[in-house]
């Protein structure tokens, strides 16, 4: 139970965080200029925002639940496991963000995801 | 829907970033915790104590500085392109690292791991003909 529960911490505060982060550099706009200046004039922007902070707080903890997981669970089980994120992730993207999800990028998904999952099984 | 050649050379440039930032990050935190080995207990000062150890290691400092740098490709990338392109297409790292392991550290690669760098690289050849971004922009 306590594995399914971290597991699920794992999953869902990683994708939630990669989505928070996401939308928040949707509402800065398309980043057009690479000049060191403007790289730095673009984070100062973005670090401003409340949702980037957040993303990266859902990203510390999916790190450490993933790190407390992995002192008592099987890596051979917990790693491939975790490929589920992408799953998650397409579906929080599709509901939460507003993209559109070919069936061609449905399909690279999933396979992406077993993919993942085979090649980390021990 | 045409999509400019350009967005494209830069998405993919940004996406290979991320992957390599991650894995490369990954791998160099494993290696930083490895040599610590293991926590003996899980009470406040030991905890303590790893900690403050984990941060003396060159190789934990070399594994943030490029998970910081992971990050911000990844905000970067975000800016323009879908969540749902950039996540799957990055995740030709996993087929990477393994690879790079067997070509440059003979490392053995297990019939199983193969079968799974097939699978990733067909799902990313599948994703990445795809259009990089499917929102309206400001």
């Amino acid at each position: 139970m306590r594995t399914v529960v971290f597991l699920a911490i794992v999953v869902f505060a990683g994708t939630g965080g990669e989505i928070a982060a996401t939308h928040a550099m949707k509402r800065l706009g398309e980043v057009k200029g690479f000049a060191p200046r403007a790289l730095l004039s673009v984070l100062g922007r973005a670090f401003r925002l409340g949702w980037v902070w957040l993303a990266i707080a859902l990203m510390a903890l999916a790190f450490f639940s993933f790190l407390a997981l992995l002192s008592w669970a099987d890596v051979g089980f917990v790693v491939p496991a975790t490929a589920l994120s992408y799953v998650v992730g397409a579906l929080g993207a599709k509901l939460l963000l507003g993209e559109q999800l070919s069936p061609m990028r449905w399909a690279g998904i999933l396979l992406v995801s077993v993919g993942v999952a085979i090649a980390c099984a021990r | 829907m045409a999509v400019s050649k350009n967005l494209r050379v830069k998405t993919s440039i940004l996406v290979v970033l991320v992957a390599v930032f991650n894995s490369v990050g990954n791998v160099l935190l494993a290696k930083g915790m490895r040599r610590m080995g293991e926590m003996p207990d899980w009470s406040a000062s030991t905890l303590g104590l790893y900690f403050v150890n984990a941060f003396t290691s060159g190789w934990i400092w070399l594994g943030i500085g490029s998970l910081m740098l992971f990050f911000v490709s990844y905000l970067l990338v975000v800016s323009w392109a879908d969540y749902s392109y950039v996540m799957p297409a990055a995740a030709a790292g996993y087929a990477l690292t393994p690879l790079l392991g067997h070509l440059l550290l003979g490392e053995a690669v297990t019939p199983a791991r193969w079968v799974g760098i097939a699978v990733i690289c067909l799902g990313v050849a599948l994703v990445g003909p795809t259009p990089p971004s499917t929102t309206e922009q400001d």
